[in-house]
């Protein structure tokens, strides 16, 4: 009688699951392709200052990170609170850069080692002098591609 | 008669793809960097006499930041929202001024020639100066150059310079070169 009677006749054909799975497990690959770990743990509090004319980083696995801030705050009692580089792992000093550019240099095939990008990931409310150190370290690595991270600023 | 082996249930396979596929939707970053991207200049050999680094007066700009974030773009101070329209003179010099940067002709291959500015920025800063203010003031140089280099490729080309193909950017990238100088730090003396 009424139109959502349920006919015991006319009843639908229940829809095949047997798909959902493969194409949950799609999704999954591309995740899984798609997903990089962060390798490192942040040490120091890093916000990027705004800016709006950024371009897009080109090559990811080419590049290497410095980040530079105040140490987060677990780790202020033994640090302190004044701006420090961390690379990789662990806190470094301006000397150490040579070691480390020198090492993820030796990481990358040949042809790619000239475009190598060091991305400088400061906080906004760092100093320029210790900036202006790193750079000059970098120079003297003839590492000389750089990046100012930067967020883009909402227009 | 060999035994029937029991069909193994795979009706759950969904859900542990399922949870799969909610920890790796959670762990990714997909994030993109973004950021200004700058070359150094190479360290000057210590041989090497500092010579020929004389750069006509007129074809060069200071911009100066002070340890107070202040700055100063030639002899005046001025606020960053005015630095733009500054460096946008400074480079594209519409009336043929003598006191901003003379222009020299240049052939680019697969253009033809073309006027392009001899201005070079040159940024100094302080070691007091907090990254941001610096990054606001290269955001406002790159910002300059970016806006010279579309109107350029616009009435070249009339496209905007990231419309064009990979030749014309070249040839926009010639006719409108990114010519900052990050000067060397000066030790500078607390007065």
């Amino acid at each position: 009688m009424s139109k959502f009677s349920k006919g015991g006749k006319k009843g639908m054909p229940a829809i095949t699951t047997s798909s959902l799975s493969d194409i949950v497990f799609m999704l999954l690959f591309f995740f899984m392709v798609t997903t990089t770990m962060r390798e490192t743990e942040n040490k120091v509090v890093v916000k990027l200052p705004e800016a709006t004319e950024v371009a897009k980083l080109e090559r990811k696995d080419l590049t290497s990170y410095i980040n530079i801030g105040t140490p987060v705050r677990h780790l202020q009692a033994q640090y302190g609170n004044d701006a420090r580089i961390q690379l990789n792992d662990s806190f470094k000093t301006v000397d150490e850069i040579r070691d480390f550019i020198a090492a993820e240099r030796d990481a990358m095939s040949e042809a790619d080692r000239q475009f190598m990008t060091v991305a400088l990931r400061a906080d906004e409310n760092t100093r320029m002098g210790i900036v202006t150190d790193v750079k000059q370290e970098l120079r003297r690595c003839s590492a000389l591609k750089i990046m100012y991270s930067a967020r883009k600023a909402a227009e | 008669m060999a035994k029937k082996t029991p069909e193994i249930n795979s009706s759950s396979t969904a859900d542990i793809a399922f949870l799969l596929l909610c920890y790796f939707l959670m762990t990714t970053t997909m994030n993109q960097d973004m950021g200004l991207n700058r070359r150094l200049p190479p360290m000057p050999d210590k041989n090497q006499k500092v010579e020929d680094q004389k750069v006509n007066r007129r074809n060069i700009i200071i911009v100066k930041i002070n340890s107070a974030d202040r700055l100063l773009a030639g002899s005046e101070p001025i606020h960053v929202s005015q630095l733009r329209d500054k460096v946008k003179e400074f480079l594209s010099n519409p009336a043929n001024n003598p006191e901003l940067p003379e222009k020299q002709e240049i052939d680019i291959e697969g253009y033809g020639p073309c006027m392009v500015s001899k201005g070079v920025i040159s940024l100094q800063n302080d070691r007091g100066t907090s990254y941001q203010a610096y990054i606001a003031v290269q955001n406002e140089l790159v910002g300059a150059i970016n806006e010279l280099r579309d109107e350029w490729s616009m009435s070249n080309f009339g496209k905007k310079y990231a419309q064009l193909d990979e030749e014309k950017q070249a040839i926009v990238r010639k006719a409108i070169p990114q010519n900052i100088s990050e000067a060397e730090p000066k030790d500078i003396a607390k007065k």
